[in-house]
């Protein structure tokens, strides 16, 4: 990113030595990750772009929709519904919490021992190093953890936060909860955009988000091949960017890339050898920039088929009836596909478990790596129904507690090393 | 066929040289900055002992945390597998492995072929391992050997609540301050370290036979507490920090 961009930033109030010391680290980061992988498909260069401009042209791009009169809104979990956002003219972005980022600021107002999701989000907007946080005319929270919970209620002294309450149990009064809660947050968005959601303007957002979902999903397709046309890390790349790029350019340029794959798989041009083991990964979302278990993965000769998590699967499958006349009939059908997230915040959450039953079986998977965030007790607790599941359906499974530092990264790569020799008979 | 298994381990190098299956050679030195000239000084003692030449060595695999960084290795296998495989070889019927070295732990399952079924690590943390085991002799002004020659004088125990090291090194001080005998304090210190692989075995299905491996298997005192606490009999190979640098050396004769 050029220094045309300084005066835009600076306008957003970052801190421009700090964010200065974050870009400084992230190229060599995603050259050694992303750049150095063979035989990688062309049509990765759109992705390369848009992670280079990631602080650059797409929030000038922001900054443009906002001069128009439109609204920025910000979200942090795969339960706030774009459909909605997008209905009133308004653009969702998924914030940055990928990275270890202002922790001595985070200290003020947060306890050390918490997970590095919370603390990566409060630091950048504490540091205020995140230009996406400061382009947001409003930020939505959820209930899905204690933590994040409580940390929305502070957050909100620096920032207006619409706080969605999940329920945590699928029961029908769960659901009609549930239903309720989005007719409130379709009338915050209302009156946060001045725009009215019309029953047109909201069946175009969902079938432009379904547009979305389904080319993921074709592009998750591809992956159950023999022949592997992408690796785990580039599909990992592209399910973070699907969170804050433009949506109808991001499914033109999936839509390409998938053409493109698809030549692979019928050339047998694939990226892994026949011999690699293909793994699962699930457990807590891997947030932009945070590439770490994959890459070690990955440079351990295996590789990834699907990620059963919130930048993965969790994000895209399962689409939203596109039937239905009024606004509150196609609200209903949007809640119906949201509560349906295999999130670890329900109980019980047999669906999860059930799911990675049935992917390891489409996806042919060699075995499962479960990584959960440390202190994500929703995750880290039901790691315990994932093996139990798991090796009753005899699938092997590694359990990984990590967080975003790289200190532990031998003794992960000595794990992940010695599961592929293990599974690798 | 002659192979060597090289183990870089975090505080000690060690290597075993195989000839046709047998043991023929091996030395133990201490790993130094540069990882590859202490692959090179414990191969070259090892096959000194042999009495072979570095030329007549066929393949050579390395494991341990430094086994990426010693570029004249044929192969890397982690020390997982290596102990695995060089503590089946040695212990008749074995099924489990404890192993316990300088910065990490380790339970190990393996099938009756001595292949790894499911095994358990420590995270990044190094509590309970040899580290915490060095640093708390220090502590107690004591060394390594004399700390388990206290312990088998006397029966009762401080409990030491943590196992985190620098935790646990207050605790030992607090408790020096106070007055409590060092034997007490050192058998508290033991327990701690057996509960923690008490917790790691109790996550994997462990069957007899059980072995235990790594530079805190030489410690008498800690087999003991831990043959108690699994209620099953630890074995403990002869030359038990060399059992991964053995495995590393079988594997490399097996391709």
């Amino acid at each position: 990113m050029g220094n045309d961009y300084r005066p835009m930033w600076e306008s957003l109030g970052l801190d421009l030595e700090a964010h200065d010391q974050l870009l400084n680290v992230l190229p060599p980061t995603y050259g050694d990750v992303y750049l150095k992988q063979e035989n990688r498909p062309d049509k990765m260069e759109y992705f390369d772009f848009v992670f280079n401009e990631i602080h650059g042209l797409r929030i000038q791009e922001l900054q443009e929709h906002k001069a128009k009169g439109g609204k920025v809104v910000g979200a942090y979990c795969v339960f706030v519904p774009e459909e909605i956002v997008r209905a009133a003219g308004g653009v969702l972005v998924g914030l940055c919490s990928g990275v270890e980022i202002g922790s001595a600021q985070v200290e003020k107002v947060l306890p050390k021992n918490i997970c590095s999701l919370i603390k990566s989000f409060m630091g950048f907007k504490l540091a205020r190093i995140c230009p996406y946080f400061e382009c947001c005319d409003l930020i939505v929270g959820e209930t899905t953890c204690d933590g994040k919970k409580k940390a929305f209620e502070i957050l909100n002294d620096y920032v207006p936060v619409h706080v969605l309450e999940i329920p945590q149990m699928r029961r029908e009064k769960d659901r009609q909860f549930w239903f309720g809660e989005l007719q409130d947050f379709l009338k915050t968005v209302e009156e946060y955009t001045g725009n009215k959601i019309t029953p047109e303007s909201l069946r175009r957002s969902i079938k432009e988000i379904n547009a979305k979902r389904s080319v993921l999903l074709r592009l998750n397709e591809l992956r159950k091949n023999d022949v592997l046309p992408i690796s785990g890390k580039d599909s990992l790349l592209i399910e973070q960017i699907a969170m804050y790029d433009d949506v109808d350019r991001f499914t033109s340029q999936v839509n390409g890339l998938c053409e493109e794959l698809e030549t692979r798989v019928r050339e047998g041009k694939g990226v892994n050898k026949p011999d690699s083991p293909r793994i699962i990964l699930t457990g807590t979302p891997m947030a932009i920039p945070n590439w770490k278990v994959s890459h070690l993965i990955e440079s351990s000769s295996a590789i990834i088929v699907a990620e059963e998590m919130c930048t993965g699967l969790r994000y895209f499958e399962n689409l939203v009836s596109e039937e239905g006349e009024s606004v509150d009939q196609m609200l209903k059908s949007i809640a119906d596909r949201y509560i349906e997230t295999n999130c670890a915040c329900f109980t019980p959450n047999e669906g999860r478990t059930e799911e990675l039953v049935r992917l390891a079986k489409e996806y042919k998977a060699d075995g499962v790596i479960n990584c959960s965030l440390i202190f994500c007790d929703p995750y880290m607790i039901e790691a315990n129904r994932v093996e139990k599941t798991l090796k009753d359906h005899g699938i092997p499974l590694l359990r990984i507690e990590t967080d975003y530092g790289q200190e532990d990264s031998g003794q992960l790569k000595t794990r992940i090393e010695a599961f592929l020799e293990m599974i690798k008979r | 066929m002659i192979t060597a298994g090289i183990d870089v381990g975090s505080t000690t190098t060690k290597a075993v040289v195989v000839a046709d299956g047998l043991w023929s050679g091996d030395a133990l030195v201490p790993t130094g900055i540069n990882n590859r000239a202490s692959a090179e000084e414990s191969l070259e003692k090892a096959l000194a002992k042999a009495q072979f030449s570095s030329s007549q060595v066929d393949r050579i695999v390395t494991t341990g945390y430094g086994r990426a960084n010693i570029p004249f290795a044929d192969k890397q296998v982690t020390e997982i597998t290596c102990h695995g495989r060089g503590a089946h070889s040695l212990v008749p019927g074995l099924r489990t492995v404890i192993d316990v070295g300088g910065q990490d732990s380790k339970v190990i399952c393996l099938d009756s072929h001595g292949r790894v079924v499911d095994f358990v690590m420590n995270d990044k943390c190094a509590a309970g391992t040899g580290r915490f085991l060095e640093v708390m002799a220090r502590a107690l002004e004591s060394d390594l050997e004399d700390m388990v020659v206290q312990a088998r004088r006397g029966t009762g125990q401080v409990p030491i609540s943590s196992t985190c090291t620098v935790f646990a090194e207050s605790e030992v001080i607090s408790h020096l301050a106070s007055g409590r005998p060092k034997d007490e304090i050192i058998r508290g210190l033991f327990e701690a370290v057996v509960n923690r692989l008490e917790g790691m075995a109790l996550r994997l299905n462990v069957q007899p036979e059980i072995a235990m491996t790594g530079g805190v298997a030489l410690n008498a005192a800690v087999v003991d507490i831990l043959s108690r606490v699994l209620g099953q009999a630890v074995q403990v190979p002869e030359k038990a920090q060399l059992v991964g640098a053995y495995g590393a050396a079988l594997i490399a004769a097996e391709k």
